[in-house]
């Protein structure tokens, strides 16, 4: 079959490799019809995650039809259209029952390294490197699902594959990002980053209340899909005092919670953003933190900060001080994914969401490695890609 | 029902046995009897080589081939025992508590104390999730024959018999005379608080003696103890609670039979 698969830093192909097959009782095989690229595999093509494999098969957002099934799925049968979590979740451990699917402790079956480097290991992640199982990826004609009896979610005739497509990761990300802010009547909603999840968190605070929405990027494609809605106040942090604009946009308080969708690779201009890329450059830091050191200035005492963007190492010049003395609310993580599947199908079937606004590239698989490219090099276009096989 | 044999090597407690002394006919002894005879025999070929030559190089030759011989006889090595190495096989049941390696590992599986027990309790069952173990046969109820991989694709084998059980808390078990490594462990059955299900803890004491094999199997077991066990841990806990051990490899891990079923039974559904 046809996959895209890592090569290495900037390089990526479209590659011919084995078909994939039920390995395991609970395994079903599901052939992709829309797949995606996350902002999350650009952290991967710009090889800031550690263990990933020359030929690993990417992508990890992924729909599909069951073609095969193992002998333990009941629940599924050939045919059924699906979204699969980019999580993989046995539903059988202590944290799978209390409904946190990404901390899952029987999925990756390379958890050891995982727990040398972590003290414990989350669930496996499909086309997410070795450290989180070394599964293949999404980004392909075939994909092997693990505990299929547990994942993949049944979506009903009527819903095109691009409306429910994101409910396999940066839907239910955005959400439980805003979820965990605890959004009150009243309340500001500062998001750093107006990538995919960015955009989606946006409306997610929206919907869930929020009564203005601050969004903060520098790039002006992403700024203007933004602030498309009226309640959205874009910000770009390299026009203006970013700190002095947040308090004046809040009557001086601050805004209630601040959700950094940016992570580890964030960009700044300042002199300590300088000191981030020449640190990582040389190995002495792995992470750059701008977004979230601004998130933890900018937050109201009290408030939260919460954190859908990756982190995969060390940061360094984190106020820790300020987020001491202010009182904050730190929640962060990968994303429950099951949890959220069938509440945010509602909202799309009621009408409430439509994830299809940040589509801006359809392409062929074929076209991948191109697209990784535009969507590295072109933010200002291109926010989400989706492909199919 | 016990024959005499196996009583006789039965302990109250696990524990007591590294605390006293064990009565060892051959104390020191550190060569295998083939290494001996070779030892004998170069030996005595290089003395009658020295004698031969009678020059300094010949006296030389000569030393050496003395103490070969006398190494040869004794049984004895002064440089294996400074390195650390035995080539003489077990002669004793169990591990010395002063010898060896000795880990211990611990998991939480959300399974009943009592589930647990009966699983580890068919021995037969470990090497569905004991990567190195190749087959445990039971013998009779507490005599076990194992049959272990180590690096390179060569096995070591030993009997093993359990003397200290309690019913879903506690197995201990060593390997008997003859062992190629010498081992002793213990697995106990906690029921975790808040019903959380079962701590389980792992204690397994190595130590190896026969020869190159045993060597190799030590240095690994001293420079990465108790990461087998911790990887062991992590798929019995993964077999338990999901019925399967995860993997993302092209070939099941645990049992090539269960996939090939897996697949076959998929086949019969469509």
């Amino acid at each position: 079959m046809k996959a895209i698969t890592w090569q290495g830093r900037h390089k990526v192909l479209v590659d011919t490799v084995a078909d994939p097959a039920i390995i395991n009782s609970r395994d079903a095989i599901i052939k992709v019809t829309s797949t995606a690229i996350c902002g999350s595999d650009l952290h991967l093509y710009d090889g800031f995650i550690p263990t990933m494999e020359k030929g690993d098969v990417l992508g990890h957002e992924f729909m599909g039809e069951v073609v095969a099934l193992g002998s333990g799925v009941s629940n599924l049968k050939e045919g059924d259209r699906v979204v699969v979590p980019f999580t993989i979740a046995c539903g059988k451990c202590f944290f799978c029952e209390a409904t946190q699917t990404s901390l899952c402790d029987n999925s990756n079956p390379n958890a050891l390294m995982a727990e040398r480097i972590y003290g414990a290991s989350g669930s496996g992640l499909f086309g997410y490197s070795h450290l989180y199982g070394g599964y293949a990826g999404g980004q392909a004609e075939y994909v092997r699902v693990p505990f299929a009896d547990v994942g993949p979610f049944k979506i009903p005739n009527g819903l095109e594959d691009e409306q429910v497509l994101f409910l396999s990761d940066i839907l239910p990300t955005a959400y439980m990002a805003v979820e965990n802010c605890g959004i009150k009547p009243g309340d500001i909603v500062a998001i750093w980053g107006c990538g995919p999840v960015g955009q989606l968190a946006i409306r997610c605070a929206l919907m869930l209340g929020a009564e203005r929405v601050i969004s903060i990027d520098p790039v002006k494609g992403r700024l203007d899909l933004a602030a498309t809605d009226k309640r959205v106040i874009p910000v770009n942090p390299e026009k203006v005092d970013l700190q002095s604009m947040l308090k004046e946009l809040t009557g001086g308080r601050g805004p209630d919670s601040c959700i950094d969708a940016v992570g580890m690779e964030a960009h700044g201009t300042n002199l300590a953003a300088i000191y981030d890329q020449a640190k990582t450059a040389i190995h002495l830091a792995t992470d750059r933190p701008t977004a979230l050191r601004q998130a933890i200035m900018a937050c109201r005492k009290g408030g939260t900060v919460s954190i859908p963007g990756v982190y995969g190492g060390y940061l360094d010049k984190i106020p820790m001080g300020a987020a001491f003395a202010k009182g904050l609310t730190f929640r962060m993580g990968q994303t429950h994914v099951h949890r959220y599947m069938q509440p945010l199908l509602e909202r799309i079937q009621n009408g409430d969401l439509d994830p299809r606004f940040i589509i801006t590239h359809r392409l062929s698989l074929s076209d991948g490695p191109a697209a990784y490219e535009t969507f590295r090099t072109s933010q200002s276009e291109c926010i989400k890609v989706v492909l199919k096989p | 029902m016990e024959d005499s044999n196996t009583t006789a090597y039965s302990r109250p407690h696990f524990e007591a046995s590294g605390g006293e002394p064990f009565p060892h006919p051959h104390e020191g002894r550190n060569l295998g009897q083939k290494e001996r005879y070779a030892s004998i025999a170069a030996g005595a070929a290089l003395l009658l080589l020295g004698l031969a030559r009678r020059r300094l190089t010949g006296l030389l030759l000569g030393a050496t081939g003395a103490a070969l011989l006398g190494r040869g006889v004794s049984g004895r090595c002064a440089f294996y025992r400074a390195m650390g190495i035995s080539s003489a096989p077990s002669d004793r049941p169990g591990v010395p508590d002063n010898l060896g390696t000795k880990v211990e590992r611990s998991i939480t599986i959300r399974r009943s104390p009592e589930e647990i027990y009966q699983f580890w309790r068919d021995l037969e069952n470990l090497p569905r999730f004991m990567k190195h173990v190749k087959s445990v046969k039971m013998l009779d109820n507490l005599r076990s024959h194992w049959v272990v991989t180590v690096p390179g694709g060569r096995t070591m084998e030993w009997d093993a018999m359990i003397i200290n059980e309690h019913p879903n808390e506690l197995i201990a078990w060593e390997s008997l005379p003859g062992a190629d490594l010498e081992n002793a462990g213990s697995v106990r059955f906690h029921p975790a608080p808040g019903g959380r299900g079962t701590e389980v803890r792992v204690t397994m004491q190595y130590n190896a003696m026969e020869g190159l094999l045993g060597v190799i199997a030590a240095k690994i077991l001293r420079e990465s103890p108790g990461v087998q066990i911790d990887e062991d841990l992590d798929r019995l806990k993964q077999l338990l609670e999901t019925g399967e051990i995860a993997t993302a490899s092209k070939r099941p891990v645990h049992s090539v039979i269960a996939a090939i079923e897996a697949v076959t039974e998929t086949g019969e559904s469509k």
